[in-house]
């Protein structure tokens, strides 16, 4: 059972010299790579490098400006402000990787135990830890400095100690996430030892996060450590930038140059530190940057207008046609719906059926103007109640036409109750609200009609629920909540996306009665998104099937269920009586995504 | 709700302990000496000797302990060594200094972050690259860099404000202003980018959420759904920065107050350590950690206010 450890493992350095390279192409993280290796090369090469002992002090030429002998003149003490910035460099950076060494030592076993194993070496390191991040900095590094000497390196491991949580958490989140993933059992159940399956699966899941940790650390080391040496509390015989800081300070009304070599040092280190940080978390989290092609927005304003003005001849709620969305990538679009036409009456039920992929939520949120703001109106129209809410040409749905629309004459029920009220306020604020502004009435009136839809939607004791949070209620009742609030304000059209995928079978039933009762009772036009041809075949009027963002097959639910045309919705149905959800293995490679 | 804050003071009962212990045993390195320091060096063995009585150092460190313990408990923190100044007294001449200077500077950090960082994750666009640029240069220059730039540059080369300052909120309202002006703004930038930094992805992950598209589509206007809805899920994210940065600056501050001369705690803190002013030490750390476990709390209520959800478990 060694293989798929090797695959694991050569998977692994794949994604490293990716991730480098991407670093490398980021123009920040290449910059402060450079700026690192540079100081790295200095620190390495003082001896070399620097003209003078650090400590070398001519007493005859103090304060010095800039000449042949010494670059970058000398300080009060008569001492060569360059070999001290050289010098410097190696002290600081020694110090820095010292503080982070010893961090990393203590935060990254402590973690990987507590994260792994939990229990009651877990709820210890825990204690330790917020015992830690309760101590200011430097306030305990003074202490320690009292206790120990004014030592540059047993500050920066006292300081390491101090930081080591961050490394703990770090690690013990990442590994506790990693746990209980398949692939660690998988490699348990294979006889994996614990120890091998830590550094095999697990410390690969931590590196990254460490490095960036590490950039910060030891950014942070060196601005604590060059301010306690600004104190003056550091180790004078060893000449390190924060020491040349405070004896830059020390000397402002003389000299204040030299203030400027150790604090730009200071500053540009730190910054490389953060960038390199940034450029590796970025180059992980695989963020191409994509820039929003330019759309045809410009040439197209005046046709623009000359749609909206033209009223259509035709009398539906609710027309789409020959609509295109896209996201933009690296090179042109991506679309996503590809085409589609079809109108809805009032009082009429229509179907939008297909897998996750098909394009068929594009369509419901293009209609409702929620839309991710990436993406783009590729072609096409939508119109709403004779009134163009995407007209031909434009390319983004038009939100100051929607927003008259939206909650008073389109309403929207999402497929994932918990996710979709605001955990922070209670239901029934959430009910009243949009009734207040929109309906123009009364708090104390809203609160009656809020009950009363509750009620209307059966739900049993509709104060109780009124008064509860979001997380006080079941699913079935959240979604019941959302319906409620899709009604409240009686809308023309409603548009449902997967409004029972996420309940129990049983309570599923029972959501598709409410919405078909209520259907009936208001004679609202309803958009019912799904991948499930029984909830089509219980609730709809018409049907269209999607498939890779376009229409496949459309008609009356009677005709495409006893006579279905298209392959695709062949298989959509025979996978239905099979009783499988349709999966996007069914997908045609026909539209190369 | 009161068995939660109960039980947070609990913990950080604890913690206090712990960190009282810890620091009480590592002075202990440091006060080997300390008589003879008080002293001077002409002082007789005999009058070391009595000192060291005096100041309890000839008994076993448990016991000292113990007996410092016994005494803070009932809210006598003793007195500095060296001058003979009540510790609490001391503490509470420096306390107002630095706590104003602290909460000043977070005030206007949380203000100023909240505006850039909300306005970072709506606008997008330029605003939201210099909130990033600006978030590492924040993070490269330590506030006491930046507090000797505005020293060098603001006092000594333009002389707009008082280079260095000993004077207390007593010496008058505009002179404790502009005494106080560079070294808050030095606090400020410094922790400023990175808290509107992490405001702004809490603003992004609250905007991406579903609800926030079901608000939509009840018709609800931007912002309303910036201010009263995602503003308040994104604030424990932002507090939580926030508290980390108040902690930080505790540390900072004591910098900054050398810097700017400021008769703060800083001062104090850096004298006792020094010279190994074991009852001062003390103070100075029990009054500290006092402090951040007081801001923990307030924060803790704070989310338990905003998050429903941690007010019930």
């Amino acid at each position: 059972m060694s293989e798929p450890v090797e695959i694991d493992a050569s998977q692994a350095t794949i994604t490293r010299t990716h991730v480098f390279k991407r670093i490398l192409r980021n123009p920040m993280g290449l910059i402060a790579l450079v700026i690192l290796v540079v100081l790295l090369l200095v620190a390495v090469l003082a001896p070399w490098i620097a003209p003078f002992d650090p400590n070398f002090a001519n007493i005859s030429k103090t304060l010095a400006g800039s000449d042949g002998v010494n670059w970058l003149g000398t300080d009060s003490a008569g001492r060569d402000t360059f070999s001290r910035f050289v010098w410097g460099a190696q002290a600081t950076l020694l110090s820095a990787l010292l503080c982070a060494a010893v961090a990393i030592v203590i935060g990254l076993p402590s973690g990987l135990i507590a994260g792994y194993f939990s229990g009651a070496f877990d709820s210890v390191a825990n204690w330790v830890v917020n015992v830690l991040m309760a101590i200011p900095g430097i306030i305990l590094l003074l202490t320690i400095r009292a206790a120990f000497g004014p030592s540059v390196w047993i500050s920066m491991i006292a300081f390491g100690i101090l930081i080591s949580p961050g490394y703990f958490r770090l690690t013990r989140t990442a590994v506790q996430s990693v746990r209980n993933e398949l692939y660690v059992d998988a490699a348990r159940v294979s006889g994996l030892s614990d120890a091998r399956i830590i550094s095999r699966h697990i410390f690969s899941v931590v590196r990254a996060p460490i490095i960036i940790q590490t950039a910060i650390v030891c950014g942070v080391a060196i601005s604590i450590q060059s301010g306690l040496e600004f104190l003056g509390l550091g180790d004078p015989a060893v000449a390190t930038w924060g020491v040349m800081l405070a004896e830059g300070f020390k000397n402002v009304y003389l000299n204040p140059i030299l203030l400027l070599w150790p604090a730009l040092a200071i500053g540009v280190t730190i910054g490389a530190l953060v960038l390199l940080g940034n450029a590796v978390r970025d180059a992980l989290e695989d963020r191409e940057k994509v820039r929003t092609p330019k759309t045809r927005r410009n040439t197209l304003t005046s046709t623009r207008r000359i749609t909206i003005a033209a009223k259509s001849e035709h009398d539906h709620l609710l027309d789409v046609a020959n609509l295109k969305v896209g996201y933009p990538q690296a090179d042109g679009f991506k679309e996503v719906v590809r085409g589609v036409s079809f109108s809805l009456d009032r009082g009429e039920v229509l179907g939008i059926v297909g897998e996750s992929g098909s394009g068929k939520s594009q369509t419901a949120f293009s209609i409702l103007g929620l839309l991710p703001p990436e993406a783009r109106i590729l072609g096409g129209a939508i119109e709403f109640d004779g009134q163009y809410t995407v007209a031909d040409g434009e390319d983004t749905v038009s939100q100051s036409r929607l927003a008259k629309l939206r909650g008073t004459r389109i309403s929207y029920i999402p497929q994932e109750p918990m996710s979709n009220l605001d955990p922070a306020y209670t239901i029934g604020s959430q009910l009243v609200a949009p009734m207040v502004r929109i309906l123009r009435i009364s708090r104390a009136e809203a609160r009656q009609r809020a009950l009363k839809v509750l009620a209307d939607v059966g739900i049993a004791d509709p104060q109780r629920t009124f008064d509860s949070y979001p997380h006080e209620v079941s699913g079935g009742m959240a979604q019941r909540v959302l319906i409620a609030g899709a009604i409240s304000c009686e809308p023309d059209l409603i548009i449902a996306d997967e409004p029972t995928t996420a309940l129990d079978v049983t309570v599923q039933a029972d959501v598709l009665d409410l919405i078909r009762d209520l259907q009936k009772r208001l004679g609202v036009g309803v958009i019912l998104v799904t991948h499930n041809f029984g909830v089509v075949a219980d609730l709809c009027d018409r049907v269209v099937v999607m498939q890779n963002g376009r229409l496949v097959e459309g008609g009356t639910v009677r005709d495409v269920l006893r006579d279905p045309q298209d392959p695709y919705t062949v298989r959509l149905l025979s996978s239905m009586l099979e009783g499988k959800e349709p999966m996007t293995m069914l997908v045609t490679p026909e539209g190369g995504r | 709700m009161l068995t939660f804050i109960l039980k947070r003071l609990l913990a950080g009962v604890t913690v206090l302990v712990a960190i009282s212990v810890a620091t009480f045993f590592l002075l202990y390195f440091s006060s080997s000496n300390i008589a003879r320091n008080i002293l001077g060096e002409f002082a007789t063995p005999e009058q070391v000797a009595a000192k060291e009585h005096d100041l309890g150092l000839d008994q076993p460190i448990m016991t000292r302990f113990f007996s410092w313990a016994g005494q803070a408990l009932t809210g006598d923190l003793g007195a500095s060594w060296f001058t003979s100044e009540p510790v609490a007294q001391s503490l509470l001449n420096r306390l107002p200094v630095t706590l104003t200077l602290v909460v000043v500077a977070i005030i206007g950090i949380a203000i100023c972050a909240t505006l850039l960082g909300i306005a970072a994750a709506v606008k997008r666009g330029w605003i939201d690259r210099v909130v990033q640029i600006a978030a590492v240069i924040g993070e490269a220059i330590p506030s006491f860099v930046l507090g000797v730039v505005f020293v060098t540059l603001f006092a000594i080369q333009l002389g707009w404000f008082p280079a260095t300052s000993s004077i207390g909120p007593g010496a008058g309202a505009e002179a404790w202003v502009a005494s106080l002006t560079l070294p808050a703004l030095a606090l400020i930038l410094n922790g400023l980018t990175s808290a509107a930094q992490q405001i702004r992805s809490a603003v992004i992950g609250q905007l991406e959420k579903d609800y926030v598209r079901t608000l939509r589509s009840r018709g609800t206007p931007e912002p309303v759904i910036l201010f009263k809805h995602v503003l308040r899920s994104a604030a424990p994210a932002g507090l939580t920065v926030l508290s980390l940065n108040f902690i930080g600056m505790l540390g900072g501050v004591v910098i900054i107050e050398q810097i700017f001369a400021l008769p703060g705690m800083g001062a104090l803190a850096v004298q006792s350590t020094t010279l190994g002013d074991t009852p001062l030490v003390m103070g100075v750390v029990l009054y500290t950690v006092i402090i951040v476990i007081i801001v923990n709390l307030l924060v803790d209520l704070a989310n338990g206010w905003l998050n429903p959800k941690v007010r019930v478990s």
